[in-house]
C-alpha cells in the first residue's frame, strides 16, 4: 500500500509531502512574501487617499468609482494587462493585487472615519487639538476597527488571488496548482489548494489578534454591550 | 509601445473575431456560462437567503459562507474538479466552479437585505394582518431590493472573472484568448484578450447598474440614506 502512493497518483500521499517538502516550503514562502507585500503596500497607499478623501470632499465620489472599476477587472485580464508594463516579473503579480486591495483598503477605511462621531470631534476641538493631532490621536485610533476590518477582508481575498500568479510562476503554491494541473498530479493539487486555505485561515486569525490588541477598549464595550442586544433579540426573532 | 500596436492590430483584424476560436464564439461561450451559472446559482441561493431572512434565522451561516468564498482560491476549485474525475468532461469542472462562487454574494446579500428590512414597516404590515408570505413579497423583498441587486451584481463580475479562470483549466471562454497568448508567447494577443476580458466585465457591471435603478419597485420612493463609502463586507473578485 504504502510503496506507491506517487506511482498511484493518490489525493493524499505521505510520500508527496516528505519529497517535495522543500518544493512546498518555497512555493509557501514566495505565496507569503507576495501576500505581505501587496497587502502592505495596498495600506501605505490607501490610508492617505482615505484621509485625503475624508479631508476633500470632491474627490472620494471619483476616487471609489475608480477603485470600483479597477476591482471589477477579472485577475486573469489585470495580470495580463500589466505584463507590457511591467514585464514578466514577480512586481506584476504585486500591483494587481495592490489594486484589489486597495479597493476593499479605502472603502473601509474612509467608512472609518466617516463613522467618527462629530461630538468626539468637537470635545477634540474644544480641548485645542489642531487637525493633525485630531487626525493622530482621535480619529485614526477610533478607525482600527473599521480598518482592521477590511485589512482582514484585503488579506484573505489576496492570499486566495496570489494563485493565479502561477500563470507567470509567481503564484506561490499557484505555480504548484499550475504544474499539478499540467501532470494531472492530485496529491500536489490538493495540498497546495488545503495550503492555501490554512494560510488564509491563519492570517485572518493573526489579524484578528492583533486587532484586540490594537483596540483594548472595544472588548469592554462589547462586553456592555450584550445584555442590550440580548434583550433586543426576541424582537428580532419571527414565527415564519 | 509596440505591445499596444501589436493588440490593436490583434483586435482589427478581422480573421480574430471570426470562426473556431475566434472572438465571438469565445464571446458567446463566456455570455452563456456566465448567464447559466447565475440562474442555477440564483435559484439555489435565494429561495434560501430569502426564507432565513425573513424567519430572522441563519445569519452566522451567511457570515461564514461569505468568508469560505473568499478564503478559497477559484483557481484551485477549479484545477481540483479539473483533475478529479469529473475533469473528463469540459463543461463540468467549469460549471460547477462557476455556481459555488456565485452562491456567497447571492446568499450574503439577500439574506442581509431581508432581514435588514425596516422592522417598523414590517411590523406594521403585520398588525394590518400580512400572511408571511405577503409580508416578503409585498414589504420585505421591495425593501431588501438595493441589496439583493448589489449581491447579483457582485455575482456576476464574479461569474466573469472565475469564466475568465476556466480558460486555464482547459475551458473556453474568452480567458482563452489570453492563456493561449501566453502559452505561445504571443504578448500582443494576452493584451488584446484582457482589453476584451475587462471591457465585457465592465459593460456588463454598468448595465447592471442601469437596470437595477429602472427595476427598482419602490423607484424615486427610496430615502436616499446610502453613504458615500459603504465597507465592503460581501463582494469578491477573483
Amino acid at each position: 500500500m504504502s510503496k506507491g502512493c506517487l506511482a498511484a497518483n493518490d489525493w493524499i500521499c505521505g510520500e508527496y509531502l516528505r519529497t517535495r517538502g522543500q518544493e512546498l516550503t518555497d512555493a509557501t514562502i514566495q505565496h507569503v512574501g507576495i501576500t505581505a507585500a501587496a497587502v502592505g503596500i495596498g495600506l501605505l497607499v490607501a490610508l492617505p487617499l482615505a484621509v485625503l478623501a475624508r479631508r476633500w470632499r470632491p474627490v472620494a465620489p471619483p476616487l471609489l468609482a475608480l477603485t470600483t472599476v479597477l476591482y471589477t477587472v477579472p485577475s486573469l485580464a489585470m495580470l495580463a494587462l500589466l505584463v507590457p508594463i511591467l514585464g514578466i516579473s514577480v512586481s506584476v503579480v504585486i500591483t494587481a493585487l495592490v489594486l484589489y486591495s486597495l479597493t476593499i483598503l479605502l472603502r473601509n477605511i474612509l467608512a472609518g472615519l466617516e463613522g467618527v462621531p462629530e461630538e468626539v470631534r468637537e470635545a477634540a476641538r474644544g480641548m485645542g487639538y489642531g487637525p493633525l493631532r485630531l487626525l493622530l490621536t482621535v480619529e485614526l485610533p477610533l478607525a482600527v476597527p473599521a480598518l482592521m476590518a477590511g485589512l482582514r477582508i484585503a488579506t484573505v481575498s489576496t492570499i486566495a488571488m496570489t494563485t493565479v500568479g502561477g500563470i507567470i510562476d509567481y503564484g506561490g503554491l499557484g505555480n504548484l496548482l499550475f504544474s499539478g494541473l499540467d501532470s494531472v498530479f492530485k496529491a500536489q493539487v490538493l495540498t497546495a489548494s488545503v495550503l492555501c486555505v490554512v494560510l488564509a485561515v491563519l492570517a485572518d486569525v493573526l489579524l484578528l489578534g492583533v486587532q484586540r490588541l490594537l483596540t483594548p477598549w472595544t472588548r469592554a464595550r462589547a462586553a456592555a454591550a450584550t445584555p442590550q442586544s440580548a434583550a433586543a433579540t426576541p424582537q428580532t426573532a419571527r414565527a415564519a | 509601445m509596440d505591445v499596444i500596436e501589436g493588440a490593436w492590430t490583434w483586435l482589427t483584424t478581422g480573421s480574430n473575431w471570426t470562426g473556431d476560436g475566434g472572438v465571438w464564439q469565445r464571446l458567446g461561450e463566456h455570455l452563456y456560462l456566465t448567464a447559466l451559472c447565475l440562474l442555477i446559482a440564483a435559484a439555489i441561493a435565494l429561495p434560501v437567503a430569502l426564507w432565513l431572512g425573513h424567519v430572522g434565522r441563519g445569519g452566522a451561516l451567511a457570515t461564514n459562507i461569505a468568508g469560505i468564498g473568499r478564503a478559497v482560491p477559484t483557481l484551485a476549485v477549479l484545477v481540483l474538479l479539473t483533475v478529479s474525475p469529473l475533469g473528463r468532461s469540459e463543461l463540468w469542472p467549469t460549471l460547477i466552479a462557476l455556481v459555488l462562487f456565485a452562491i456567497p454574494p447571492l446568499l450574503t446579500n439577500a439574506h442581509l437585505g431581508v432581514r435588514e428590512a425596516d422592522q417598523n414597516v414590517v411590523e406594521a404590515a403585520r398588525g394590518m394582518g400580512m400572511s408571511g408570505g405577503q409580508l416578503l413579497w409585498r414589504v420585505e423583498l421591495p425593501l431588501a431590493y438595493p441589496m439583493l441587486m448589489t449581491g447579483i451584481r457582485s455575482a456576476t463580475v464574479q461569474v466573469i472573472a472565475t469564466a475568465t479562470l476556466a480558460a486555464i483549466a482547459g475551458g473556453g471562454g474568452l480567458g482563452r484568448i489570453i492563456t493561449d497568448g501566453f502559452s505561445t508567447y504571443r504578448t500582443p494577443q494576452v493584451v488584446a484578450g484582457a482589453v476584451l476580458v475587462a471591457a465585457l466585465a465592465l459593460l456588463v457591471e454598468g448595465a447592471l447598474v442601469i437596470a437595477a435603478r429602472l427595476l427598482d419597485p419602490m423607484r424615486g420612493r427610496r430615502r436616499r440614506a446610502e453613504p458615500v463609502a459603504a465597507p465592503v463586507p460581501v463582494t469578491a473578485t477573483t
